[in-house]
């Protein structure tokens, strides 16, 4: 909740910043000079500062409630307790009460600390000592050293002079005492608003591991290797559904024998989410690579014959009767004609093909895989290893989207006609 | 001088020849609908055009105009009829029928020079041969600065200089015309007007040039044909003077000529009374 309203707060506080700022340094261009933008598309342009804010604010809500090294400290969201404190038990029996000094001690949890000797001190209650780790609790028979106990009908009655019954708490300073139903006080030292390294790491650990991982490598294979395996799979699987699904696709635009056959076929194959074929996959050809790049195979293929069906559809009659009158032959209206036509087409489909193939393989290497950048969060989150979990999602975004402007480039340098016909 | 015309052998030889020129004899066009009612897009079209002669054709909508245009090119098969190019049946397109469109005809995907070139590329002519016509035909059509540009860098008008000058280049006995000026703006739209009068002249190519614009028939049609609707037939044939006179001079001029604003009078009269009987019977129908 508080690290949303932080976000939020950001947002609106960065936009009247960004606007005063703007509104000193404008620039009178032909968009600024409109009066109609509320419903004008074309005045609707992505505000840059606004990205690199937006970018930076989320490092920034991540460094701060993990308490990152790369955030100075004034930044960082309260943190849990980390040290030595202290409070006083009174037990009482009705006839006799005493005091006594219970010393907590928290620390790092992979820091491996023993409770501190401490004195037993004066009366029947002796004083105690604990060590916790950090975020976590701690339950304490204080009266295991006292001379009178539990069974003696003595019990905990105030925590630091404050009465307390069985199932209430106190607060100590640096945590919350609870009694529990038994009478056993429960430390549990203040958690800060950080999240635990379990939950979320601090972004340096998530680098820090992504150099440690493609340095040493995990379960067997560096991180190249299992980023090469996922990408290997999903090119080979896209070129094979390119290879079948574009002829395909051609012939279906171009014949209505293919059209007939095939259509009831791709579509209903096509609304089928690739992932639904993962089990069949896996019981037909193993979790071996054969499986993954059937299943890739399946996935690209009725993209690309779709993609090429449209393409082939869409080429205008007037074109092909020009190029029939100007004595091209059936092969040159092919060549010539209906294949440069589609092709913008077919790159289109050759960009959602190659986004939902990656999709699919690393769901496919979340269910099994010996390698790969699913696999590898899998693994790692069997462990609660956050930080590879993490590291290997942003991995798998930034490869996702390196696909994408990768096809994109192509698209620009191959098919510079796209859209102008 | 002239490579396209020296290149032009088939021209003159059809020039002696007594066979030579286009000739459409009970040209009927009818066919089926899925509702079980039929279309008579054309009935009993009767023509004949002389090699080099250009002939406009006009009409409301739905008179079969471009169904005719289509069955010439050899994209339609007639349900009935006689279409002989110098003397042969027409079955089929062919290079010797060369066709403008409206728009979006050009291969978006290549150059300028490259869609002029195109005929001649798939008739696998050597390669300077086509060189030399592709570039005689830019600089006629005024586009020689711009023949590595890619056709969707220009403007309409000069989209539609390519589209002439790819047709040109496989030097066609008839150029079949679909409204090639329609989509221009009506400057753009005049200049085009001369250039084509400019063509017909140089090239003396049979063309026959469909068109909305009674000022275009008129202006450009050394023969003007007037047809009518439903079924789809030949109303009315002028032979007028107009082209032969806007070759020499400035087409503003032409159009003051008295006979002229008589002529667009007249048709314009008549395709009105086509337009109107057509609304009376939908009308009635419904």
């Amino acid at each position: 909740m508080i690290p949303f309203l932080i976000y939020v707060a950001i947002f609106v506080i960065a936009f009247f910043v960004v606007k005063a700022i703007a509104q000193r340094t404008a620039i009178a261009d032909y968009g600024s000079l409109k009066t109609v933008t509320f419903g004008d598309e074309s005045a609707v342009t992505p505000n840059r500062a606004a990205s690199v804010i937006s970018i930076l604010t989320i490092f920034l809500l991540w460094g701060m409630f993990t308490g990152s090294a790369l955030l100075p400290k004034f930044l960082h969201a309260p943190g849990p307790f980390m040290g030595t404190g202290t409070f006083e038990y009174t037990a009482s029996n009705g006839d006799q009460t005493d005091t006594a000094t219970v010393t907590v001690v928290v620390h790092p949890i992979d820091e491996e600390t023993d409770a501190p000797e401490v004195a037993p001190g004066d009366g029947f209650a002796k004083d105690d000592s604990i060590a916790i780790g950090v975020w976590r609790s701690g339950l304490l028979r204080v009266d295991r050293n006292d001379e009178l106990g539990r069974d003696e009908g003595v019990a905990v009655t105030e925590i630091n002079g404050t009465p307390v019954e069985p199932g209430g708490s106190v607060d100590v300073g640096f945590g919350t005492v609870t009694i529990s139903d038994k009478g056993t006080p429960n430390i549990i030292p203040a958690k800060g608003w950080q999240m635990e390294p379990i939950w979320l790491p601090a972004p340096e650990a998530v680098v820090q591991r992504i150099g440690e991982i493609a340095s040493a490598g995990f379960r067997g294979s560096t991180l190249w290797e299992h980023l090469g395996y996922s990408l290997f799979r999903v090119v080979v699987g896209f070129f094979f559904g390119a290879l079948v699904g574009i002829p395909l696709g051609y012939a279906m635009g171009l014949s209505n024998w293919f059209r007939g056959w095939f259509d009831p076929i791709v579509e209903f194959m096509r609304p089928v989410p690739p992932l639904a074929l993962i089990p069949l996959v896996i019981i037909w050809a193993g979790i071996g690579e054969t499986g993954k790049i059937i299943l890739l195979f399946l996935a690209a293929l009725w993209i690309m014959a779709i993609a090429a069906r449209s393409g082939v559809s869409g080429v205008k009659i007037s074109k092909v009767h020009a190029a029939y009158s100007l004595g091209a032959s059936k092969a040159q209206i092919m060549r010539h004609v209906i294949v440069p036509n589609s092709l913008p087409e077919i790159f289109t489909g050759a960009r959602v093909a190659m986004g939902v193939c990656w999709g699919t393989v690393v769901a496919a290497e979340l269910v099994a895989a010996e390698q790969g950048a699913g696999m590898m969060i899998m693994v790692a989150s069997k462990f609660q290893n956050t930080d590879i979990v993490i590291m290997g999602i942003i991995l798998i975004g930034v490869i996702g989207f390196g696909i994408d402007m990768l096809m994109r480039w192509a698209e620009r340098l191959l098919v510079p006609w796209k859209g102008k016909g | 001088m002239n490579p396209v015309r020296q290149d032009a052998t088939r021209i003159q030889a059809t020039g002696e020849n007594l066979m030579s020129g286009l000739s459409i004899q009970n040209l009927s066009m009818r066919f089926d609908l899925p509702n079980g009612g039929h279309v008579q897009a054309l009935q009993d079209v009767s023509l004949d055009l002389k090699a080099g002669e250009l002939m406009s054709v006009l009409g409301p909508s739905g008179c079969g105009k471009t169904t005719l245009l289509n069955i010439v090119a050899g994209f339609l098969a007639p349900t009935s009829g006689v279409l002989e190019l110098n003397g042969h049946r027409v079955e089929g397109p062919d290079a010797e029928r060369g066709m403008v469109f409206q728009q979006g005809a050009l291969f978006e995907w290549m150059s300028v020079r490259e869609n002029v070139g195109f005929g001649p590329s798939m008739k696998g002519m050597p390669k300077k041969e086509k060189d030399e016509i592709v570039n005689h035909l830019l600089d006629v059509v005024g586009l020689q600065d711009f023949k590595e540009k890619a056709v969707y860098e220009l403007s309409g008008g000069m989209q539609q200089r390519v589209a002439l000058a790819r047709c040109l280049a496989n030097d066609p006995d008839v150029i079949l015309m679909d409204e090639p000026l329609g989509a221009l703006d009506a400057l753009t739209r005049e200049k085009m007007q001369s250039l084509v009068l400019k063509l017909w002249k140089e090239t003396g190519k049979t063309i026959i040039l469909i068109t909305h614009s009674v000022e275009e028939a008129l202006l450009l049609g050394e023969r003007l044909l007037v047809m009518a609707p439903r079924p789809g037939r030949i109303h009315t044939e002028y032979r007028l003077p107009f082209a032969e006179l806007g070759v020499g001079q400035d087409l503003r001029e032409v159009k003051k000529h008295p006979e002229f604003a008589v002529k667009r009078e007249e048709i314009l009269g008549m395709i009105w009374d086509m337009e109107e009987e057509i609304m009376g019977r939908t009308e009635e129908s419904a």
